[in-house]
C-alpha cells in the first residue's frame, strides 16, 4: 500500500495510470477531517445496513413463527427446514435459471445495439433514448403491462394469430413444464450410474414460464447495458480499430478481438449491477405473474415476503434473507477482491 | 462572482440545517385544538378498500360518522391496495410490530385475527361494547361465535360475504340445455356437455393464488359436509383420511375442466370469460356480483357449489381497537358505527355484501344480495379457509403453498401429504 | 453517407428493435385512452373507439397530490445522495488510508441486502428518530441505502483523475474542503449527472419503502397511490394505465432529456469498474 511514487505505464486503453497518493502518517488536521467526513456514512451503513442484517441473522436462528417475538435460540433447524421446502428449492432453481438468461440476454442485446449505433447512425439520439427509456419506467409497471403483453389468450399471441404466424404462440407464463433430464433417459440412467442421478429432477431443470419474466425484465434494463456499452466503445481509441480494418478485419473480428477484450471492465460492471438487480428481483414478478404455476416463476424474495408477512413465520423469512445475502456474497466478493487487487497491482 | 467554495458551503450548510430540521420535526401532534365538546383528533382507518363499490362503501361510512360520533375528527384513510391484502399484511405487520397501530384496521373475521393479533395481546376486548349495544342478540351465534376468542368477542363484523357461490351464464346453459348442477356427479355431466360443445365449464383466474385455494374449499365442503369440514380446523377430522382423499380426488377432476391459462388471469378476468360467453361458468365469492353489475351484465345465474346447498360458507371483514391505538374514544365511536343498522345498510349495497347484523332492511339490496340474505338467516354457516376464518394465517400459507404445487403435479398423496404436515405444524391437529 | 445493403440492413434492424421496445409503450397509452367498457384482454391491441381522457383526468386526480410528494422527498434525497456519494468517493480516492479498501468494500456490501427483510427494524429505528411516517423520514431511508451505489460510481469516477492535481495541490498548502471544491468539484459533473439519473429513478419508483415508512395517504409518493388506483378486487386498467404513464413521466422526461448527459457521465468513467 506504501509506495513511492511508481513509474506510470500505459494500460491497454492507452491511458497513463498514476499511482495512489502515498499515505502520510501523520496525524494532520486534514487527515482527521477526512476520517470525520467518512464517519456519517460508516455510521449510517453500519447501523442501517449491518445492523439490520444481525437482527435478521439472530431472528433467522429463531423459533419466532408468530406475531409475538420470540428469540429462542433454534440453531440452524430453520436453515436446515428452508432447503427441504419444495417451495424453496423452486426458488434456488429460478433463481440461477433467471440469473443466467437475464444476465446473459442483456448483455448481448445490450452489446449488439450499441455495436449497432456506434456506426454514426442518422437519429442516433431518438435511437438510444426509445432503448434506454424503460429504465424509466418502474418494476411494477413493467410487470402489470408484459403480463398483459405475454398473456396466452391474447398479447403477443393475438399478434402472431393475426398475422399469420399462429404455430409462434406460446403459453409463456402459464406453462408449468420444467424442463429437465428425466430419469427414465438415457441421460438420467448414464448420471444415474456414476451417482449422481438426483440431477434428473425437475429441481434442476429450466421452467419455462421463467422465460416470461426474463423478457420483461431484458426489456427493462438491456438499454442501460447498452449504454454502459455504448460508451465503453467510445472510449476505444480510434488508431486501435483503424489499424485493424486496414489489415483487412471484418466488422465483426474488430468487434470480437479488439473491442470486446477492452470492453471487459465494463461487462464485469454490467454483471454485478445486473446480478444484483437478479437476485433481488420482486417488484416484477409481483406484478407481472406472482409465484406462477407450480412456482415456477417464484423467487426468494417473494417467499420470503409472504412467509414473513402472510403467514407469520419471521424467522423462517430471516432465514430466507440470511441464504440470499450468502448467495449474492459468493458472487460479489470474490469480484471486489479481484477488482480491488488489479487496482492495487497497477 | 462567488468562488465554488462559497457555494459549496452555503450548499452543505444548508443540508445541515435542513437535516437538523427533519430530525427536530417529526413529532406530529394528534391534532390536540380544543373543540366545545365532542371528539377529537385524527381517527386512521386502515384498509385495503381503494377503489370500486368497496371504497364507496368505506367513504359513506365516513360521511356517516360525524353524524355519529359529534366532534372534529379528521379521518385518515390509510389504504394498501393489492389483492386479499397483499401488501396491506406488510405494512400492517410492520407498523404493529413498530409500535405505530392505526386507530382501526381492516381485518378478516376468525383465526385471521385471532391468532395473529388477539393471541399475541395486541387487541382489547370488546364484551362491554357489544353488551352495550346490544349485539348479542342482533349478530348471529355463528358469527360471535367465529368473532370471540375465551368467550370476548374482539372485532365489530361490518359484512358478509358468501364464497361458495357457482356462477352461471344464463344464456349459455339455455343454448346447451344445461340446469345448474347441485352435486359433483351433476357438476362433471354439465362440463363434459360443455366441453363437447367447446365451451370452457370452469372459469379460474389464480394468478392470485387464493382463488384456487376458495375453489378448493368449496369442493372441500362439498364433499364433506358442515360438520366434518369445520373438523379440519379444529383437528377432530382426520387430514390423512379417506374422506380427503376423496375430496381431493373430486378438486382434482374439477380442476381438469378449468381453462389453461388460469395462472395469467385475475379472478376478474376469469368473470370476464364467463361474461364473453367463452365459459360457462366460475365459482367466486358474491363480490363477482358486484363484478357484473359494475360491467353491465345481467345473463347470469347463481347457485351454491356442487354439494353445498343449505351451507353458507361466510367471510367478514371486520374492525377491532388495537392495543395502544391513537384516540381510542374515536375508534370505539367508529366501532359502534360500523355495527350500527345506518352504518351497515349504508356500506352493504355499495360493497355487494350482506350485513352481518339480521336486522337490515332487505329492499335496499339487489336481487342476488336479497337471496344471500335469505340464505344468511337458515342456512348452516362455515367459516372460509381462503379468507382467514377457519385457520390462522401461517396454517392458510402453508395450504396454499401445498396448493399451488397441486394444481400443476395434480399429485394428491404428496398434496394430502403435506396438509397433514400443515396441520401439525399449525399445532391444531398432533 | 452510403446507402449499402449492410447500411440498410442495420437501420432495419434498428427499426425492428425500436418497435419491440415501444410495443408495451403502445398498450399503455392505448389502453390509458379506452372506457372502462372497451378495456378487456381481447381487445389489448385495438385503438380506442374515442379518445377518453376521463381516465387520464381521473388518474390525475388521483395521483397529482401523491406526486407533489413524490417530487418533495426525491429531489432534496438525490441531491443529497449525490454530495454523499462525492464525498465517500473523494475520501476513498485521494485520502485513502489503510483499510479504505476494506471500508469502501463494506460500504459497498448494503446493496445486496433483500429489503424486504429490513423493514420491521427500518420502522423501529425511524420511530426512534421520530421520523416515522414523513417524507423525511424517506429521504433519510433513500440516502442511506444509496450511499453503495452513489459511492461506487463516484469513486471509480475520481479513481480517474489524476493523483498529481491533488498532490500538487496539498504541497501548495490547499485544505480537504478546498482540494475538493477548487479541483474535483467542478471536474464532476458527469460523475453527478450519472449518480444523479440513477438515484432520481431508482427513489422515484421504489415502492417497498415508501408503502412502509409513510402511511397517510396524504403523504405517500405516487408509487402507493399508483398501485391504490389498482384496487384490490376489481381492477379498473384504464385508469391504472392511464396512472402508470402519468406517474412515470417526470422519469422519462429525465431520460429523454438527460440521456445524452448520462452517456457522456458513463463515457468519463463513473461505471468503468
Amino acid at each position: 500500500m506504501d509506495s513511492e511514487a511508481a513509474p506510470t505505464r500505459e494500460t491497454a486503453r492507452g491511458l497513463p495510470r498514476v499511482p495512489f497518493p502515498r499515505f502520510r502518517r501523520r496525524l494532520t488536521p486534514e487527515r482527521i477531517a477526512s476520517l470525520a467526513l467518512i464517519v456519517p456514512s460508516t455510521v449510517a451503513v453500519a447501523v442501517f445496513v449491518y445492523g439490520f442484517i444481525g437482527w435478521s441473522a439472530l431472528v433467522s436462528v429463531s423459533e419466532w413463527n408468530s406475531i409475538t417475538p420470540d428469540y429462542t435460540f433454534a440453531g440452524l433447524r430453520n436453515f436446515k427446514e428452508l432447503f427441504q421446502h419444495f417451495r424453496f428449492q423452486a426458488d434456488i432453481r429460478n433463481t440461477v435459471v433467471f440469473t443466467l438468461l437475464f444476465v446473459a440476454a442483456c448483455l448481448m442485446i445490450g452489446l449488439f445495439l450499441a455495436a449497432l449505433l456506434d456506426r454514426g447512425i442518422a437519429g442516433e439520439g431518438v435511437f438510444r433514448s426509445i432503448y434506454l427509456f424503460p429504465m424509466a419506467v418502474s418494476f411494477i409497471v413493467t410487470g402489470v403491462v408484459w403480463r398483459w403483453l405475454l398473456a396466452p389468450r391474447s398479447g403477443v399471441n393475438l399478434l402472431f394469430e393475426r398475422s399469420g404466424l399462429g404455430p409462434l404462440k406460446q403459453d409463456w407464463y402459464t406453462d408449468p413444464t420444467v424442463v429437465h433430464i428425466t430419469s427414465g433417459s438415457r441421460l438420467g440412467e448414464a448420471l444415474h450410474d456414476i451417482g449422481i442421478g438426483w440431477l434428473a429432477s425437475p429441481d434442476f431443470g429450466i421452467p419455462l414460464a421463467m422465460t416470461s419474466v426474463v423478457i420483461a425484465a431484458t426489456w427493462q434494463m438491456s438499454g442501460f447495458v447498452m449504454i454502459l456499452y455504448l460508451a465503453g466503445l467510445r472510449a476505444i481509441p480510434e488508431e486501435l480499430t483503424e489499424a485493424a480494418r486496414v489489415d483487412g478485419a471484418s466488422e465483426f473480428q474488430v468487434l470480437r478481438h479488439i473491442a470486446l477484450p477492452l470492453l471487459r471492465p465494463v461487462t464485469l460492471s454490467a454483471m454485478i449491477i445486473l446480478g444484483h438487480v437478479s437476485l433481488k428481483i420482486y417488484d416484477l414478478v409481483v406484478a407481472m405473474t406472482q409465484r406462477g404455476p407450480g412456482f415456477a416463476t417464484d423467487v426468494p424474495a417473494l417467499f420470503m415476503f409472504e412467509t414473513t408477512f402472510a403467514g407469520s413465520h419471521f424467522a423462517r423469512g430471516a432465514a430466507i434473507s440470511i441464504v440470499m445475502l450468502f448467495s449474492v456474497s459468493f458472487l460479489i466478493i470474490p469480484y471486489l477482491i479481484w477488482s480491488l487487487r488489479r487496482e492495487a497491482r497497477v | 462572482m462567488r468562488s465554488a467554495r462559497f457555494w459549496l458551503l452555503f450548499v452543505l450548510s444548508l443540508a445541515l440545517l435542513l437535516a437538523l430540521a427533519a430530525a427536530c420535526k417529526g413529532e406530529e401532534k394528534e391534532g390536540v385544538t380544543p373543540t366545545p365538546g365532542g371528539l377529537t383528533g385524527k381517527l386512521e382507518i386502515f384498509s385495503w378498500w381503494t377503489t370500486g363499490g368497496e371504497a364507496a362503501g368505506l367513504q359513506a361510512l365516513y360521511d356517516l360518522y360525524p353524524d355519529k360520533c359529534p366532534g372534529d375528527v379528521e379521518i385518515v384513510n390509510a389504504t394498501v391496495a393489492g389483492g386479499a391484502g397483499f401488501n396491506a399484511r406488510e405494512v400492517l405487520t410492520t407498523r404493529m410490530l413498530g409500535g405505530d397501530p392505526p386507530g382501526s384496521f381492516q381485518v378478516h373475521m376468525g383465526h385471521e385475527l385471532t391468532d395473529t393479533w388477539v393471541t399475541s395481546n395486541n387487541m382489547e376486548p370488546l364484551d362491554t361494547l357489544f353488551t352495550e349495544e346490544g349485539w348479542n342478540d342482533i349478530f348471529p351465534q355463528g358469527v360471535l361465535d367465529i368473532v370471540s376468542y375465551q368467550g370476548k368477542p374482539y372485532s365489530v363484523p361490518v359484512n358478509i360475504h358468501r364464497a361458495n357461490v357457482l356462477w352461471y351464464n344464463t344464456k349459455v346453459f339455455e343454448d346447451n340445455s344445461l340446469e345448474p348442477p347441485t352435486t359433483f356427479d351433476e357438476f362433471f355431466a354439465v362440463a363434459d356437455a360443455l366441453k363437447a360443445a367447446g365451451i370452457t365449464p370452469l372459469a379460474l383466474g389464480d394468478v392470485e393464488v387464493w382463488t384456487s385455494v376458495h375453489l378448493m374449499e368449496t369442493v372441500l365442503l362439498g364433499s364433506l359436509g358442515p360438520d366434518d369440514y369445520n373438523g379440519l380446523w379444529t383437528g377432530e377430522t382426520e387430514w390423512s383420511g379417506p374422506q380427503v382423499t376423496a375430496a381431493l380426488e373430486t378438486f382434482k377432476k374439477v380442476l381438469s375442466y378449468v381453462n389453461s391459462d388460469h395462472s395469467s388471469l385475475s379472478w376478474d378476468q376469469a368473470n370476464d370469460l364467463v361474461i364473453s360467453g367463452d365459459a360457462a361458468m366460475t365459482v367466486m365469492g358474491d363480490w363477482a356480483n358486484a363484478d357484473y353489475e359494475a360491467k353491465n351484465f345481467a345473463d347470469y345465474g347463481w347457485a351454491p357449489t356442487p354439494g353445498t346447498d343449505g351451507m353458507y360458507d361466510a367471510l367478514s371483514d371486520t374492525f377491532g381497537l388495537p392495543k395502544g391505538a391513537p384516540n381510542p374514544d374515536a375508534v370505539t365511536c367508529w366501532l359502534r358505527l360500523v355495527g350500527s343498522k345506518e352504518g351497515q345498510e349504508a356500506f352493504n349495497p355499495l360493497k355487494g355484501s350482506v350485513c352481518a347484523r339480521t336486522d337490515c332492511d332487505a329492499s335496499l339490496f339487489n336481487p342476488y344480495l336479497q337471496s344471500a340474505i335469505s340464505d344468511w338467516k337458515a342456512d348452516t354457516i362455515v367459516p372460509s379457509l381462503a379468507h382467514g376464518a377457519a385457520a390462522s394465517q401461517g396454517w392458510v400459507t402453508e395450504i396454499v403453498d401445498a396448493a399451488t404445487a397441486f394444481v400443476t403435479d395434480k399429485d394428491v398423496g404428496a398434496f394430502q401429504g403435506r396438509l397433514a404436515d400443515a396441520c401439525v405444524a399449525a399445532e391444531v391437529c398432533s | 453517407m452510403t446507402f449499402s445493403p449492410a447500411r440498410i440492413a442495420i437501420y432495419a434492424l434498428l427499426v425492428l428493435f425500436a418497435a419491440l421496445y415501444l410495443m408495451p409503450i403502445y398498450v399503455l397509452l392505448v389502453t390509458g385512452l379506452k372506457s372502462f367498457r372497451e378495456v378487456g384482454l381481447d381487445r389489448m391491441w385495438d385503438f380506442p373507439s374515442g379518445f377518453h381522457f376521463d381516465s387520464f383526468r381521473d388518474a390525475y386526480d388521483a395521483l397529482s397530490r401523491n406526486m407533489g410528494n413524490s417530487f418533495r422527498m426525491v429531489i432534496p434525497a438525490t441531491i443529497a445522495s449525490c454530495f454523499v456519494g462525492s464525498i465517500n468517493g473523494y475520501i476513498l480516492t485521494k485520502w485513502r488510508f489503510p483499510g479504505s479498501d476494506i471500508l469502501f468494500f463494506f460500504l459497498l456490501f448494503g446493496m445486496f441486502i433483500p429489503y424486504q427483510s429490513i423493514l420491521i427494524p427500518l420502522v423501529q429505528t425511524l420511530q426512534d428518530l421520530h421520523l416515522y411516517g414523513s417524507l423525511w423520514g424517506l429521504v433519510l431511508t433513500h440516502v442511506i441505502y444509496g450511499i453503495p451505489i452513489t459511492t461506487l460510481i463516484f469513486r471509480n469516477y475520481y479513481a480517474g483523475v489524476p493523483t498529481e492535481l491533488v498532490e500538487a495541490a496539498k504541497i501548495d498548502g490547499a485544505s480537504i474542503f478546498g482540494i475538493y471544491t477548487r479541483i474535483l468539484f467542478p471536474l464532476s459533473l458527469p460523475g453527478f449527472v450519472v449518480v444523479a439519473i440513477w438515484q432520481f429513478t431508482s427513489i422515484w419508483n421504489d415502492f417497498l419503502f415508501a408503502a412502509t415508512v409513510t402511511s397517510n395517504p396524504n403523504t405517500q409518493p405516487v408509487t402507493v397511490a399508483l398501485n391504490n388506483l389498482a384496487g384490490s378486487y376489481i381492477v379498473e386498467w384504464n385508469v391504472q394505465m392511464a396512472g402508470a404513464l402519468i406517474a412515470a413521466l417526470p422519469t422519462l422526461l429525465v431520460y429523454i432529456f438527460l440521456g445524452r448527459f448520462f452517456m457522456r457521465g458513463l463515457m468519463a468513467g463513473a461505471l468503468r469498474g
